[in-house]
């Protein structure tokens, strides 16, 4: 018999976790002498208190759907992917590239060859350490961490030496072209009326990623793949009788998963910079394995931790700009989110489950 | 390339394979005794800001450095407490306590000295001063082993020696004492070690809290001996180098040394391109040379040149079974 | 003698009459499943005490407990007389207890000398706990005929020579009690015979042995007393003169136990396994199956007999598609692909090969998936359980609710999770998933291992019942008493090699076991 009921397991674990992580972040945000509840007062009109708020939130939301769904992926398939950071900053050049060598007439025209080309980039990112994985027996952790470097020097190289367009002292690409330009939220809602904020980022990449989870759920449980992927990532001994070869899941699940990271440009690189610049990615990557951990690696769940996380973004620059707390709060509650949620799952499922033998003894 | 030049390179190798080779030994322990740590880096960053945090305020270095160990060694408890006690999964913890050391440092950064994220800079007391070895002045003045004594053996801080001194020690307790027979078995089989009446769980934290020690001097290093102060996120991906090292050296204390000599050079080489051009004759990039720690660790991960084999036990919480 | 004596109130007989070890009344539970209940036991000095029961009777957790592994919920220990309280290992060892698990606990890639003093070393440094060390065991060699390289690297020895520097471990902590866990499950039986050798030897040093084994043979021939224990209770200890096999197979499952399998006579059809110059390498280098010719014929059950760890896993890894071999393998007159490059374990089941694996929890179940899910497994792909590019559930669903009735399979939830039915029902979705297909021929590996009794009929009934449809199938399992039931004839491997075929009519376990010892042909 299970231990505990699903809803304690899918529900209750991750919301006790996330609030051991608010209440420490409170503390902490007490401890450099703040109010929390003020400062939560000021997050929450911040992020949610306008459109040009809810902008932002999205935006960045965004981001955090497509690391966190490339994190999710990966984790299915009993791989953890540290390396969408790098792989989002591929999927960064892939974008650059696309839209600057070709001369896209439309911007519907442009975002097809732009996520074709950041999937490509992201994906063959991963490709690499998927394959050292697969056949070389490479720790895919540590593979993906270096690859995260190489990426950022690979970067650095590029945007200095090679895009940089003459006459610039920026270590950036060029700008894009006006025709690729994305509609933002405030395009999109004017039509039928909704006054959205135009000086918020946010864009119709939030539609896309909102639709790549429903495809990664439709991927996972709904296809063979899916369910390959899934063995492979529950029992590698049962996927080798069943039929599933190993070395295809892995290379097949970290495309997928690099692919989405990569797509993540989109967004931050096509949707908001208009051009590539270094250090674009901003730790999103990262932000992911929080994302997908909260998640549970579930689409929905990680939708749910993506907008969450975009609130804390948005809410964590509000606080810097109007108190003492400086945007750095956000990756401590970041890393007590992971912390809580990944590392000391235990901590918190350990007792649980003595409470609920304990209740179920009482029953009987 | 003149002489003088080539020890001018070796002693930045030195000084910029320090911070590596104690964070490299750190994981050493750790890993040896079955717990994966990719933290290197987080516990370093913290011990670098609070060391000479407490530096700055006290004035006395040799404070800092106990509250850069302090900071260190309260991070490895955090990462024992995850990965040991409560069995979670220690790739996990690794990365929630990068997160963790990174925006903490700022925080409280920022609470007490309002400089953006920074510490004042040291001066005095508050710094480790380079050591100058008896005679210096008079060998120095042979030709050839002078400068070599004066310049690169000569003048480092006190924590250059410690951590040089930490390789055969390692290597002392990991092979020639009881402690470290079982650290290595309990990294292997920790089973073993299990039903032979040794606690595991006290061996690895035993284990975590020496890697939290050697973590902490190496912080201390980068904000006290390397730099004057604290800046934000210092450790610029050091722990992962360390980490790269470690994979490098096979687990191995000697070949730690030498790991971290090499990307050590590549650091100092990184700092003068005009010495690279001197000698290869072409001009490489400073970011592409930043990276060839990180591919050099893939290659040897690949198993291209020698296979690297972790400890059997390592990333693996331990259950007892029936 | 331990330090954890409470001496206030001590039960000490005479010396020399007081039990070694006595438990009373021990009770442990493991969150809702009661693995020990109300256990109590005697065991004498100077004897081997058998414990026997099926697996999961709770044998492995009262030793564990007797060990310091596990704390008793409830009940005393006392050694010697004294009451002994047993709270971790170091305990145990100060109590004079020693263990051989199943599974050696062994440092690989340390020394024999590194591993014996593990734990027990002398002073922080080494060099001198390892010179004591290379004396003492000198001595225990010469004392009890243990002869083992000391500065031999553990996993360069052979597992008889492992386990032996498992008890010399123990002896070197002067252990005065021995408890072996199931160990002659990766012996030959020449090696199981040395090994009660050694034990004899022991025993009449003073030494006091408990022995835990399903084997009954085992049982009869070692031992001084036995315990029988089912579902977590002890139900009888006798002296083992007193005994008979079936007499402790009744206790063992609780009612008379049918040791044969009804069946008529095979009628074996045309050759449908044609085995020849089968060779394997493991991923290690080293070579498993040193070129095998084997042929299974259509109604006819084929039975490979061995210790494990002879080649025969590898031998169904390559039949089942997922390890490479060199050599030839027809299947219905057809070539099957042994380079790995053109089949997998799917191109096989479209060949018309089912396989139940040696494994379930392992290979055979996704342990976290549910029933239905993992019915479908390995047919995953099968037209029949798509829509589009979709998998369709609703008819895995269904299929599933059929299979489960058809194989009795309790509870018949299809959307319990694998890891919630007990061995016996995960062992029957298994089969139900691989016997349903009607394969031309079925590969099955330990098919009653970790199942209960009742389950074993109703699983053997089944294999015979494909046979008597005309299909093929091999069986391979390292329990000789199902090999002769179950199959009609029987090849023996020993590393690598095929010894010999036998009707399984015309041999007894006598044969059989030189054969599985590399003996005779």
């Amino acid at each position: 018999m299970e231990v505990m009921p699903k809803w304690a397991e899918v529900i209750l674990v991750p919301l006790i976790s996330l609030l051991l992580a608010a209440v420490l972040s409170a503390l902490v945000i007490m401890a450099i002498g703040e109010d929390p509840i003020e400062a939560v007062n000021l997050m929450v009109t911040g992020a949610l208190g306008s459109t040009y708020g809810w902008g932002y939130t999205l935006y960045y939301a965004t981001n955090f759907l497509f690391t966190g769904l490339a994190v999710s992926v990966a984790f299915h398939a009993g791989l953890f992917n540290i390396g969408g950071e790098g792989q989002a900053m591929l999927g960064g050049l892939g974008v650059a590239l696309a839209c600057l060598l070709i001369p896209w007439p439309h911007w519907t025209l442009a975002i097809l060859g732009a996520t074709a080309g950041a999937a490509l980039f992201g994906a063959a990112w991963a490709a690499i350490p998927a394959y050292l994985q697969a056949k070389r027996g490479s720790h895919i952790v540590i593979t993906t961490i270096m690859f995260n470097f190489i990426a950022a020097a690979l970067l650095n190289y590029l945007l200095v030496n090679v895009m940089r367009p003459q006459g610039s002292m920026d270590p950036a690409s060029a700008r894009f072209p006006e025709t690729v330009h994305l509609p933002t939220l405030h395009d999109l809602l004017a039509p039928i009326g909704i006054n959205f904020s135009k000086a918020a980022p946010a864009n119709v990449t939030f539609l896309i990623a909102v639709l790549a989870c429903v495809l990664v759920w439709f991927l996972l449980w709904r296809t063979w793949l899916g369910y390959e992927i899934r063995s492979y990532g529950k029992s590698e001994p049962a996927a080798k009788y069943g039929g599933i070869s190993p070395t295809a899941i892995t290379m097949i699940a970290m495309l997928i998963s690099g692919g989405l990271a990569g797509m993540m440009a989109i967004n931050n690189v096509m949707g908001e910079a208009e051009r590539l610049v270094l250090n674009a990615v901003e730790g999103a990557g990262f932000i992911g394995i929080a994302v997908a951990l909260m998640g549970r690696s579930h689409p929905f769940g990680v939708f749910l931790a993506a907008v969450l996380f975009g609130f804390l973004y948005q809410g964590g620059a509000e606080l810097a700009l109007w108190t003492n707390i400086p945007r750095e709060l956000i990756v401590v509650i970041q890393a007590l989110v992971i912390l809580f949620t990944g590392a000391l799952d235990n901590m918190v499922r350990m007792p649980l489950e003595r409470l609920f033998l304990m209740m179920r003894r009482g029953n009987v | 390339m003149d002489f003088l030049t080539l020890i001018q390179l070796l002693d930045s190798t030195v000084r910029l394979a320090t911070p590596l080779l104690l964070a490299c030994l750190a994981g050493l322990f750790s890993e040896r005794a079955g717990i994966f740590d990719i933290g290197l880096e987080g516990k370093m960053l913290a011990a670098a800001f609070f060391s000479a945090a407490i530096a700055a305020l006290t004035g006395s270095v040799w404070l800092g450095l106990l509250a850069g160990i302090a900071a260190s060694m309260a991070f490895s408890l955090l990462h024992g407490l995850a990965s040991i006690t409560f069995r979670g999964n220690q790739l996990i913890s690794g990365v929630a306590i990068n997160f963790l050391a990174a925006g903490l440092t700022v925080l409280i950064a920022q609470d007490w000295f309002s400089q953006g994220g920074r510490t004042p800079s040291l001066m005095g007391g508050g710094r480790f001063e380079p050591l100058i070895l008896p005679f210096a002045e008079s060998i120095g003045t042979i030709p050839f082993l002078g400068p070599i004594y004066q310049e690169l053996i000569s003048g480092h801080s006190i924590l250059v020696y410690i951590a040089f001194a930490m390789v055969p020690l390692t290597w002392w307790v990991l092979f020639r004492t009881r402690f470290g027979l079982r650290l290595r078995a309990v990294g292997e089989n920790p089973g073993a070690v299990d039903t032979a009446g040794v606690s595991v769980v006290g061996l690895r934290y035993a284990a975590v809290m020496i890697c939290g020690v050697l973590c902490g001097i190496a912080g201390a290093y980068l904000s006290t001996a390397l730099q004057a102060g604290f800046v934000k996120d210092m450790s610029a991906g050091r722990g992962f180098i360390a980490l790269a090292a470690l994979i490098f050296a096979k687990w191995r204390p000697w070949h730690a040394l030498y790991a971290t000599l090499l990307f050590g050079l590549f650091g100092a080489l990184e700092t003068r391109p005009d010495v690279i051009q001197a000698i290869f004759g072409i001009k490489v990039q400073g970011a592409l040379l930043g990276a060839l720690p990180y591919v050099m660790t893939v290659i040897i991960l690949a198993g291209f040149v020698g296979k690297a084999i972790p400890p059997r036990a390592g990333g693996e919480p331990y259950v007892k079974e029936r | 003698m331990s330090a954890e004596n409470t001496s206030g109130r001590q039960e000490t007989a005479a010396p020399g009459s007081a039990p070694a070890i006595e438990l009373k009344g021990i009770s442990k539970a493991f969150g809702p499943v009661q693995a020990n209940k109300d256990i109590s036991i005697r065991v004498m000095p100077g004897t081997i005490h058998g414990i026997i029961g099926e697996n999961g009777a709770g044998k492995s957790t009262l030793m564990s407990i007797l060990y310091g592994f596990y704390k008793a919920d409830k009940g005393e220990i006392f050694i010697s007389g004294r009451k002994t309280e047993i709270p971790d290992s170091q305990a145990a060892i100060a109590a004079g207890i020693g263990m051989v698990f199943q599974h050696f606990k062994l440092v690989e890639n340390f020394t024999v000398l590194e591993n014996i003093i593990l734990g027990a070393e002398d002073g922080g440094l080494l060099k001198p706990s390892l010179s004591k060390a290379r004396k003492t065991l000198l001595e225990l060699e010469h004392e009890y005929g243990l002869n083992v390289d000391p500065d031999a690297v553990i996993e360069d020895l052979g597992v008889g020579m492992q386990q032996r520097v498992e008890i010399l471990k123990a002896l070197y902590r002067q252990a005065d009690i021995l408890i072996l866990d199931e160990p002659t499950g990766v012996l030959t039986p020449a090696e199981a015979d040395q090994l009660f050798r050694i034990l004899d030897r022991l025993r009449e040093e003073g030494k006091t042995i408990i022995l835990i084994t399903h084997k009954l043979r085992e049982i009869m021939e070692a031992t001084d007393t036995v315990s029988v224990m089912r579902r977590g209770e002890m139900t009888a200890t006798v002296k083992t003169a007193e005994t008979s096999p079936a007499e402790l197979a009744e206790l063992m499952v609780g009612r008379k136990v049918l040791l044969r399998v009804d069946k008529a006579p095979a009628t074996p059809g045309k050759v449908i396994l044609d085995i020849k110059g089968l060779r394997v390498v493991d991923d290690a280098g080293v070579e498993r199956v040193k070129g095998i010719d084997l042929q299974v014929r259509a109604g006819e059950i084929v039975g490979i007999a061995g210790v494990a760890g002879n080649g025969q896993s590898e031998l169904l890894e390559v039949l089942g598609g997922y390890a490479d071999a060199t050599g030839d393998i027809q299947v219905n007159g057809q070539q099957l692909d042994l380079s790995g490059k053109l089949s997998d374990g799917r191109s096989r089941r479209a060949r018309g090969i089912a396989h139940v694996p040696e494994d379930r929890q392992r290979e055979g179940l996704i342990m976290d998936f549910s029933a239905w899910e993992n019915t479908a497994f390995g047919y995953h792909r099968d037209p029949a359980y798509q829509s589009g590019i979709l998998l369709n559930n609703k008819a895995i669903k269904g299929d599933t609710e059929a299979k489960m009735q058809r194989f009795d399979v309790r509870p018949p939830n299809p959307a319990l999770a694998a890891k919630n039915f007990s061995g016996g029902n995960q062992q029957k979705i298994v089969l139900a998933r691989e016997i349903e297909r009607n394969p031309d021929l079925l590969l099955i590996g330990q098919p009653t291992r970790g199942v209960d009794i009742g389950a074993i009929e109703f699983i053997h009934q089944q294999i015979v019942a494909l046979r008597d449809k005309g299909k093929a199938i091999l069986l391979v399992s390292v329990e000789l008493e199902e090999i002769l039931a179950l199959a009609d004839r029987v090849a023996v491997m020993f590393d690598g090699h095929i010894m010999g075929e036998r009707q399984s009519a015309e041999t007894d376990e006598k044969e059989l076991g030189l054969l599985m010892a590399g003996v005779g042909s």
